[in-house]
């Protein structure tokens, strides 16, 4: 099929994931985009126990995600593509073109603001989520499938937050 | 002062973690059949991020002493931040995929170092799965 999924999650790969979207997506492999992952074993060991064995994980930094990319939406299995922050997958936006990113979930962290139960956002992540959407990719904010994604503005005023 | 069995039954042991209520449900249950659920401390870590999680788990087993966590998935963030914590934590061990029937058997293994019993639990709460029904 392609990449089905373009997901900000700082948890990066966890139950929401695996099960919550890989699941109801017959995911057959999931890209972990993140620098500091892709150069350490131990790391990438750690998330790889948390995947089933059918499921395939591969780890990339940035750099080489962009390169792969093309070759990857040809791929016929059904795959996600995951980052652990904003700034990444701006990287990604520029460098390969998306269509669509799901705000996944983004924690409380210094500088942020709440803005939905699981997406809490700097200044400066807001200037690049408004900056995702100016190069042409749809930005929700939806953790589970199930869920009712948010549209951008709405994210970023908060409206939805309860 | 004797070391009569049940004594030590209230002394906190293991963390338990996991997605949404699953820590509060699991140890509630366990305090509703053995009265022993203060053995467990409950943890949620809903809106928190990853480095968060760890240190929140860590800050407990220092200052609880405990070395045991159970979690609920194996895929999940309390398992991946438990088992940052078990690199530099020889003797502590996690439990992933805890049930109440793992748990059980955990409070009340009292006279056994906690993450002998942790092991021992693990392997009743993989044999307490079962399925039932005419089509199992």
């Amino acid at each position: 099929m392609t990449l089905l999924l373009y997901r900000v999650d700082d948890r990066l790969l966890h139950g929401q994931v695996v099960v919550g979207w890989g699941q109801p997506l017959d995911i057959d492999f999931i890209v972990l985009v993140d620098d500091s992952v892709a150069a350490s074993d131990w790391e990438q060991e750690l998330y790889r126990m948390g995947v089933p064995p059918e499921m395939q994980v591969y780890f990339l930094s940035a750099t080489d995600a962009i390169r792969e990319i093309p070759r990857l939406r040809a791929d016929s299995r059904r795959g996600i593509l995951l980052t652990g922050d904003i700034s990444t997958m701006h990287r990604i936006v520029e460098g390969a073109g998306v269509d669509a990113v799901n705000i996944g979930g983004i924690h409380s962290g210094a500088g942020r603001v709440q803005k939905l139960r699981y997406v809490f956002l700097s200044p400066s992540e807001e200037a690049e989520l408004r900056e995702l959407a100016t190069r042409g990719a749809k930005v929700t904010a939806q953790d589970v499938p199930g869920a009712r994604p948010v549209g951008l503005d709405d994210l970023l005023t908060g409206s939805e937050l309860t | 002062m004797s070391d009569a069995p049940g004594e030590h039954a209230n002394v906190l042991r293991a963390i338990v973690a996991g997605h949404g209520d699953f820590a509060n449900g699991l140890v509630s249950a366990v305090q509703q059949i053995t009265g022993r659920g203060g053995q467990l401390i409950p943890i949620s870590v809903a809106a928190l991020c990853v480095e968060d999680i760890e240190n929140l788990l860590r800050g407990r087993m220092i200052d609880t002493g405990v070395r045991v966590i159970f979690t609920d998935l194996q895929a999940g963030s309390c398992t991946m931040a438990g088992r940052r914590i078990l690199r530099g934590m020889d003797e502590a061990v996690l439990i992933a995929g805890a049930n109440l029937p793992m748990l059980l058997d955990f409070v009340f293994a009292e006279g056994r170092d906690a993450p002998e019993a942790a092991r021992h639990a693990a392997e009743r709460g993989r044999l307490a799965i079962a399925a039932h029904g005419a089509g199992a």
